[in-house]
């Protein structure tokens, strides 16, 4: 079953992506569905037997040694704890929507059974991750997660910008891996041995380790969580190494739902959480990942105010959802942050679905400013985009309501540093939440029509093949929180996470949520609803009031609009001075320096020394007569002068 | 007076054998009245290959006859069978040649039976008069050769360059003997071995030093070895290209065989003292024929300092001065030789509008206009530059080894180097053939036995991977007979 679950996919994307050609798009399309439908039906089944089990963990299943040299024994394994289930169960649920609904809308498409190889392929990557029992496997699924989502933002490799957005994805998440990578190499020095179980047993006698670093003593397992989290940081794009999620988007929209919402930004929270055992026992770490979730959670809700294009706005609202997730893990709430995890897997990848289909509906266009008044024309993607904001803001019986409450009352309840700082940033994100999402609803469905005619005669409720993911989603997004709640969070949580999370008892805030004042409860409702309504007067009711306010506070919403100006300041403090660094290495050090006395000097060299030997042959008898006589004498001279001496 | 004894003759029955028959194919020719180019050349083919049996047959083990100059033996056999091969197909290939050429006297093969008796009588040649006997009988003919086509100024001025300084090196070579007799007093290799094992307890005197490295100045221009290669480029232009062809394939192989056995046999107790020389000789040959290949545009011209850089190889398997290294020598040397066979049977195939073109960008997109010639020179040039898993691959490969194994490693890297930089001008072939524009085509070809030679050629060079047993074993046999 296990094995079912996680290599289906890879089979779909070895057939689709090479034989793709041979067999033709409709059945690449045919295969990778069939074999997608497979390890989600799988999947399922194998979460509701890690249910059943009551937390005795599940035998880690080894599949063949990858590296055995010397200390470092490296496996293939497939570790089917509680943690693993859960996002075997999203990834593959997800992954199985976002294949079917690809087909309808990549059906113009020139590549689609590459397409679809690519998405199986991402697919299993992620399992691969999730699966793994050591840190280097998590490392392959790490790289294959982020090499499918580059080759996928490019997908459209016409399109510069898609290039352009592959490539920064790409090299900002190098910057992310690097700190992953010190991690584990770190984590081997410290434990010497890569595997979970081994990392885990001996994380109480490493607890006091400290190591030299310029001068400087400092504690080794907070090292270590430190330079994982960068990698976290960068998969899951966290403050400061998020710029290339917006510029994801680029990528075709059921993309950004499977992999820029639902699964491969959750990677971050997933390794944290993952790593719970080693993150107890680095409570400074933890702070800083509290600040960084929280400000993340409140720069991106601001930014995502003042966006036009649909699909920027939900990819903000992911960023800022993710940011909940990590301050989550910073006040050791892991389970309510995979919690939230999971919930945000089905409503995010409905909201992206549901863009995708108006997008499609309009003919491509992404732009708010030119979308309205829609909503009679395509009824059953409003209601899905209903249902997702819904959840998303947070209101009562909906999935996020569960999930994010949670969060938010676990920060309040929890005693750690800054988690006060968290959750008035939650609530204010709350908010803000609820405001650009029905921002993004009234643009997009209500109002006068900006589009012209031609397009508004075209738009069309997508097909069934699309819809039917998007329903699929949508029961997810309505029911995942009170069916996961008691599960994940509530009652059952210690029998159903097991071994697999570790929180101390003094820093349990899952716990002290449920017992903090009514008015933390109530509150994100609270605020929620007045996001909705605020929404509703700017742009349902008085319509001027958003220029207004752009008029009158235009220094904060030119700050918002060009998204804090990170990509501005990267660009001035980071591009350019490397870039222009490396012109002068490359051009002055490489062409100039080692071509110059290196290959291109030698070959000159050769030439001319092939110049001059022609020019010996003179053709004159008494000349080639002379060479003969002076090898001669140069060769006795040689040979008595040896004698000599 | 002592009773005159008859020597066996039987050693010497193949020699014997061609020498008459050549003298009866020039009588056939001078008292026909037809000039019957085609039949004599047919019967000088057929006489050499039945001299090949012969050698292959009558091999009974090391000989020595006519009062010790003659020797007879497993290596003298093997370089036998390749020179007698190489000339019966150098023979073969200029048949149309001639004939369009208007050289078709019955000469010229008759010319080439007595320059290959010459040959036989020096990889036989077991003392320093037999050794002389036979370069000159090799040599005399290679000159009226190679100024065959009397009506061209570059073909006689080729022939005269040859000769004058052919004579040059033959006045280097008889001055050097003349020292070596004078110190040691005899001729016969075996007395030199013995009289330099005596000078190996003492000093060796300074005469006995320079005449060895006059003999070995002297049998360097056979090979063409720096400095001695001058005459190589432009007797290889001047003359008509069947002879160059016959120049490249066969005189190059039995003077190398002449120096191996000198150089292990006479002088095998003086390696210390030659090593330099010819390590000399072959780096300058090796760094030579690599670096001035590059700027001809004449193929014959580049084809003579690859010629030159190849013999640089073979020398340098010589220097290890071993079994292993005569035995990559013996090998290089029949593979050289049948990658010269190829491309030469390509050059003569060369022409355009029924006139012969030599220039290296005649070629240009041949790959279009005559796949099949285009893929054999391919892979004639791809073996010549030493590209795996071709024949010209595992000749260096052998003599790398050999080389490394007797710990000359600079040798090795200067020949390695040498190759890298080698490999330019063969790759360049190619490249015009396979990637410039096209050009005017070259004619079709008529010539069927030129084109089986080459096919035979380059197909030989790449199945030799498959194969390599019996080439790498008869070499093996050869060279423990020459170093017991």
């Amino acid at each position: 079953m296990e094995h079912i679950a996680v290599l289906s996919p890879l089979l779909g994307a070895l057939i689709a992506g090479l034989f793709g050609r041979q067999i033709g798009d409709g059945a690449s399309k045919f295969v990778t569905c069939g074999l997608m439908t497979v390890a989600a039906i799988a999947s399922v089944i194998l979460f509701g037997s890690v249910c059943g089990a009551n937390g005795e963990a599940r035998p880690v299943i080894d599949l063949f040694t990858w590296i055995a040299s010397g200390d470092l024994k490296v496996a293939w394994s497939l570790r089917f704890d509680e943690l693993a289930a859960v996002m075997v169960l999203v990834v593959n649920l997800v992954s199985c929507a976002v294949h079917y609904y690809s087909i309808g809308y990549m059906s113009h498409d020139k590549a689609q059974s590459r397409f679809m190889a690519y998405l199986s392929l991402f697919t299993f990557a992620m399992l691969m991750l999730v699966t793994s029992n050591n840190l280097v496997q998590l490392f392959f699924g790490w790289e294959g997660v982020g090499l499918a989502s580059y080759l996928l933002i490019g997908f459209w490799n016409h399109k510069d910008s898609a290039n352009d957005a592959a490539m920064k994805a790409f090299v900002v998440n190098r910057v992310g891996d690097f700190g992953l990578a010190l991690g584990i190499f770190a984590t081997f020095a410290l434990f010497g041995s890569l595997d979970f179980d081994m990392i885990f047993g001996a994380v109480e006698i490493m607890g006091g380790v400290t190591v030299q670093f310029l001068g400087m003593s400092v504690h080794a397992i907070s090292l270590i969580c430190g330079l994982l989290f960068i990698g976290a940081m960068g998969k899951s794009a966290q403050l400061g190494l998020h710029v290339w999620l917006p510029d994801a988007m680029e990528g075709p929209t059921p993309v950004s739902a499977l992999i820029h919402a639902a699964t491969m930004v959750t990677a971050g929270v997933f390794l944290v959480a993952r790593m719970s055992p080693l993150y107890e026992m680095a409570p400074d770490v933890r702070v800083f990942i509290t600040i960084v979730g929280a400000l993340t959670a409140l720069v991106a809700a601001t930014i995502a105010l003042t966006q036009f294009d649909i699909k920027r706005v939900i990819a903000y609202s992911t960023m800022s959802q993710l940011g909940y997730m990590f301050f989550a893990l910073g006040v050791s709430a892991y389970s309510a942050a995979m919690f939230h995890l999971f919930t945000h897997a089905f409503f995010k990848a409905l909201l992206f679905l549901g863009a995708g289909s108006v997008i499609h509906a309009l003919s491509g266009e992404q732009d708010m400013r030119r979308m309205g008044g829609i909503w009679k024309l395509i009824p059953s993607t409003y209601m899905m985009m209903w249902i997702g904001n819904l959840a998303l803001a947070g209101i009562p019986f909906f999935a996020g309501y569960y999930s994010k409450d949670l969060i938010l009352e676990a920060a309040y309840a929890s005693a750690a540093p800054w988690s006060a700082f968290a959750f008035w940033c939650g609530c204010v994100a709350a908010l803000l939440t609820a405001f650009y999402s029905w921002r993004l609803l009234f643009m997009t469905f209500h109002g006068k029509p900006k589009s012209d005619e031609k397009v508004m005669a075209h738009v069309h409720e997508s097909p069934m093949v699309m819809m039917l993911p998007l329903a699929g989603l949508a029961v997810g997004a309505v029911m995942a929180g009170w069916v996961g709640y008691d599960i994940f969070t509530g009652e059952y949580r210690d029998a159903f996470w097991g071994e697999s999370l570790k929180v101390f008892a003094e820093n349990d805030s899952v716990l002290a949520a449920h017992h903090v004042a009514t008015w933390v409860k109530v509150l994100p409702i609270g605020l929620a609803a007045a996001g909705i309504l605020l929404a509703y007067i700017c742009y349902m009711r008085a319509r001027h009031m958003p220029a207004v306010m752009a008029a009158t506070f235009s220094l904060t919403h030119d700050l918002l609009q060009n998204k804090w100006y990170f990509d501005e300041i990267y660009q001035s403090l980071i591009v350019s001075p490397l870039k222009s660094l490396g012109r002068k290495l490359w051009k002055t050090g490489d062409v100039a320096v080692i071509d110059g006395m290196g290959p291109d000097a030698l070959a000159s060299a050769v030439v001319d020394a092939s110049g001059h030997a022609g020019r010996m042959q003179t053709g004159y008898v008494y000349n080639y007569a002379f060479a003969m006589l002076i090898g001669v004498v140069v060769i006795v001279s040689m040979f008595v002068l040896g004698a000599l001496s | 007076m002592t009773e005159f004894i008859a020597p066996a003759f039987s050693p010497a029955y193949p020699e014997i054998f061609l020498a008459i028959m050549a003298m009866i194919l020039l009588m056939l020719g001078v008292s026909t009245d037809k000039e019957d180019y085609r039949s004599i050349s047919r019967f000088s083919i057929l006489s050499l290959i039945a001299v090949g049996m012969v050698v292959i047959r009558l091999y009974e083990g090391g000989v020595t006859t006519f009062g010790g100059m003659f020797v007879v033996d497993g290596f003298s056999s093997f370089m036998k069978v390749l020179v007698l091969f190489g000339a019966a197909v150098s023979i073969g290939m200029a048949t149309r040649y001639a004939r369009r050429e208007r050289i078709m006297r019955f000469e010229y093969p008759v010319l080439i039976l007595f320059s290959t008796l010459g040959m036989m009588l020096m990889i036989s040649a077991n003392d320093l008069m037999a050794l002389y006997m036979g370069l000159e009988l090799q040599s005399l003919p290679l000159y009226v050769l190679a100024a065959m086509q009397r009506d061209s100024v570059r073909s006689t001025e080729a022939g005269l360059k040859y000769f004058i300084l052919g004579a040059l090196s033959s006045g280097i070579l008889l001055y050097g003997m003349s020292l070596l007799y004078g110190y040691t007093g005899t001729t016969q290799f075996a007395g030199l071995a013995a009289a330099f094992e005596s000078f190996s307890h003492g000093g060796v005197p300074l005469g006995v030093m320079t005449g060895m490295v006059l003999l070995m100045c002297g049998m360097a221009f056979k090979i063409s070895a720096v400095p001695f290669h001058m005459w190589t480029p432009d007797v290889y232009e001047g003359s008509p290209t069947s002879v160059t062809a016959f120049f490249a394939i066969v005189p190059k192989i039995a003077a190398l065989a002449l120096m191996a056995r000198i150089l292990t046999g006479p002088f095998g107790n003086m390696v210390l003292h030659w090593q330099q020389v010819i390590i000399l000789l072959s780096v300058a040959s090796m760094v030579l024929g690599a670096v001035a290949a590059i700027g001809q545009r004449n193929i014959k011209r580049m084809l003579a300092y690859s010629s030159i850089g190849h013999m640089g190889y073979a020398l340098s398997g010589l220097c290890a001065a071993n079994q292993t290294g005569v035995q990559a020598v013996l090998v290089y040397a029949a593979i050289y030789m049948v990658m010269s066979m190829g491309a030469f049977a390509f050059v003569l195939m060369m022409k355009r509008k029924d006139r012969m073109v030599e220039d290296i960008y005649d070629l240009s997109g041949l790959s279009k206009t005559q796949p099949m010639m285009a893929l054999g020179m391919a892979v004639i040039m791809f073996s010549m530059a030493g590209i795996p898993p071709l024949a010209g691959f595992f000749g260096k490969l052998y003599i790398f080894q050999a080389v490394v194994n007797a710990q000359l490693y600079m040798l090795a890297v200067i020949g390695v180097l040498s190759s890298v930089v080698a490999a330019y001008y063969y790759l360049r072939v190619i490249k015009v053939m396979y990637f410039d524009a096209e050009d005017e085509a070259l004619d079709a070809q008529e010539d069927r036995g030129l084109n089986l030679v080459m096919m035979l050629s380059s197909l030989s060079l790449v199945t030799f991977i498959l194969v390599p047993a019996p080439l790498i074993t008869a070499a093996r046999l050869a060279a423990e007979t020459l170093l017991r």
